[in-house]
């Protein structure tokens, strides 16, 4: 009997011990899932560490009294690896939130798996419209950029700046498909035509001068590259080679500035390019990315940006609800606008999608650029109402209607 | 019509890039048995060696043309002396696994080191620019990348097939005891091959430096079509390689005309055809 007591006695106050404590496990873990070595990690990779990291010290390295923990792991751009481990981080390491998912068939993988468990996720490198549209989830936010606002901004205002006639270079699969179709139903929106396309096998070509000059045969004012990395790089490099351009424009529909700074801005100068952030729009971009850059070594891409504005996020989210529940979190980040450096007055919506100011960029030429890493003239700010969907468009099934 | 002449031409260089590349794994696989698969990493090195001699040393394009094969050459004949010469005795696939063992280091060391997506490498001034062929514009840097990879295919071939030199070699592939027996230094003879065949893969690389981003898997995006094209010609099979490289070139260039989404398949498919019908490669023997 006085066992039992004794027993009742401690869970008791176990339990009044949890209650206490609003943060579960008493530490707020957050794991950065991206990918270390293949063929996007110089546009997220280690960098996005860097960033989660610099987000966790600007907070203070604490929530609540207890501490705050970023770990990461490789996915290789595998799905079956990205999907366990999270299983992994959600059951056995205490992990609250993803952040970064670079690559949409990793992120399609890790988003049912942490609905399931009601941990976050925290998109910032994959393009996939519909993880806030068909696909979404309560438990995720779609943070830096998607192929609707690659699409429309480049689309659209190059239309506008009278590139009305296109052709598609396009990487052959699911997310090259994706992005010419979505292009294509911009430009034809706005008024211009699309002359054709070249699809290429992708990873996996190197030598891309055959489909451009299929594109030089259209004619077309405007080749859209509609792929990414690598492919873009070399269909940017050869393009100059063979002539193309300038007498054609590219118009690169998925271009990070390590992709820029790989180039060399002697070719890849003139071409036009929409991002979500760029390190010298203003003082406190700048200031921003100088730290990274002294950590890193590179200036960060959107991505690695994005990764710290959505974990700052994320972490003011906890301590205005004083507790790491996945469902008032959730609801705080989306009743919160986003104000840093990254964003200014950007909202999440009830899909999941963060709204907030694009830039339609135009990468200098050698003589206009002043000093390292100045790559990019911002040709114009997209308000967020233009840059992304609305939610009725998005058609996200959570959202009632 | 003018289209097709376009990608046929295209075809033509980069078939010249495939014989260069698949003539070095034929002279290694033809005389040690060993199937190098490390050539894709050692082509990236010697792109690397460029542009490292580049920019840290200043060493522009036409020298690093000589001393970059020759840099990496030396790096192969270490290799050869350290680590490949002890599975001679064994089945060809421990070489196999050594040297993807290799390809595994070296790239990941660069990835480290320089980062996935590579740095440009400079057009020689001389040869940028190009000129209208009346069916395209032909940038002068492809034509030379063509006309050099075939020379030296040619005169690496005509000193296979031709010389005094070229008969120990081929001797050496026949019987490798008897050779020495005459007297013939056949250990040294199996160290500068490999140099020679990883040099050419070198020089391949530097070629092709200033067309593709100088990058870690430069290599292995190419690696594999080169080694459909040395098992279509005929393992070992110098000749064998030079014209199918070239062939497939074209092939692929026709297909990329016709049906684009189907280039990168179309040279395994006719793999697969060749297998079936001449196991031995077009142009090879049965051992």
């Amino acid at each position: 009997m006085r066992t039992l007591a004794l027993l009742l006695c401690i869970a008791a106050s176990a339990a009044a011990a949890e209650k206490e404590s609003k943060i579960s496990d008493g530490v707020v873990k957050i794991g950065v899932l991206t990918d270390m070595s293949g063929y996007y990690s110089d546009i997220a990779g280690s960098g996005s560490v860097t960033a989660a990291k610099m987000a966790v010290e600007d907070f203070g390295g604490k929530m609540l009294g207890k501490p705050i923990e970023i770990i990461s792991a490789d996915h290789q751009n595998k799905a079956d690896i990205a999907s366990n481990t999270a299983r992994k981080w959600f059951d056995e390491e205490k992990v609250d939130a993803i952040a970064d998912l670079v690559s949409s068939s990793t992120a399609g993988a890790v988003m049912p798996v942490a609905a399931e468990k009601k941990r976050i996720t925290l998109l910032s490198g994959p393009a996939t419209t519909a993880f806030t549209g068909e696909k979404c989830t309560a438990y995720n936010v779609h943070y830096t950029y998607d192929n609707w606002a690659l699409a429309n901004g480049t689309g659209r205002e190059v239309v506008r700046q009278g590139g009305d006639s296109w052709f598609f270079v396009t990487a052959d699969y699911i997310f090259g498909k994706s992005l010419e179709e979505d292009t294509s139903k911009v430009v034809k929106a706005a008024g211009g035509k699309v002359l054709g396309a070249a699809r290429h096998p992708s990873p996996g070509t190197t030598d891309f001068s055959s489909f451009l000059l299929q594109a030089q045969a259209s004619g077309a004012k405007i080749i859209g590259l509609a792929n990414a990395g690598l492919d873009t790089v070399s269909c940017i490099k050869q393009a100059k080679e063979f002539n193309i351009t300038p007498k054609q424009s590219l118009a690169g529909l998925l271009v990070f500035i390590s992709d820029v700074h790989a180039l060399g801005l002697d070719v890849a100068k003139g071409m036009y390019l929409t991002t979500a952030f760029y390190w010298d729009l203003n003082d406190e971009t700048r200031k921003w990315s100088k730290r990274f850059f002294e950590r890193q070594g590179k200036m960060p891409t959107m991505v690695q940006a994005g990764v710290y504005s959505e974990i700052r996020h994320y972490l003011e989210a906890i301590k205005a609800a004083g507790t790491d529940d996945a469902d008032a979190v959730m609801a705080k980040m989306k009743a919160t606008p986003v104000n840093d450096f990254f964003a200014k007055n950007g909202r999440i919506g009830p899909d999941g999608l963060h709204r907030h100011e694009m830039y339609l960029a135009q990468v200098k030429s050698p003589e206009e650029s002043k000093h390292p890493w100045d790559y990019y003239k911002i040709l114009k700010t997209i308000p967020a109402a233009e840059a992304f969907p609305t939610v009725e468009q998005q058609n996200c099934p959570l959202v009632k209607k | 019509m003018k289209a097709l002449f376009g990608q046929l031409l295209l075809g033509l260089i980069n078939g010249s890039f495939y014989a260069l590349l698949s003539l070095g794994l034929s002279i290694i696989f033809g005389l040690l048995n060993v199937i190098n698969f490390a050539h894709g990493a050692l082509y990236m090195l010697g792109a690397f060696a460029a542009y490292v001699g580049l920019v840290q040393l200043g060493i522009g394009y036409w020298p690093a043309l000589v001393l970059s094969p020759l840099v990496v050459g030396v790096l192969g004949l270490l290799i050869e002396v350290l680590l490949l010469r002890r599975l001679y005795g064994l089945d060809p696939l421990y070489g196999l696994l050594l040297t993807f063992g290799l390809t595994l280091v070296l790239e990941g060391a660069f990835q480290q080191l320089f980062g996935v997506s590579g740095n440009p490498y400079p057009m020689p001034a001389q040869l940028s620019g190009g000129a209208d062929v009346r069916f395209m514009f032909l940038p002068w840097y492809r034509g030379w990348a063509v006309v050099v990879s075939l020379l030296v295919c040619f005169a690496s071939w005509w000193v296979i097939e031709r010389t005094r030199l070229g008969s120990y070699l081929r001797a050496g592939t026949e019987n490798p005891r008897l050779l020495q027996a005459f007297g013939v230094n056949v250990p040294l003879m199996f160290t500068l091959t490999y140099a020679y065949g990883v040099a050419l893969a070198a020089f391949a690389g530097v070629m092709a430096a200033p067309i593709y981003q100088v990058s870690p898997s430069m290599g292995s995006n190419l690696i594999m079509v080169v080694f459909a094209v040395v098992v279509i010609g005929g393992m070992g099979s110098i000749a064998g390689s030079i014209i199918t490289g070239v062939g497939l070139g074209l092939v692929e260039g026709m297909t990329k005309y016709f049906y684009p989404e189907f280039a990168s398949t179309v040279v395994f498919i006719i793999m697969a055809i060749v297998l079936l019908v001449r196991p031995a490669g077009l142009f090879g023997r049965e051992r």
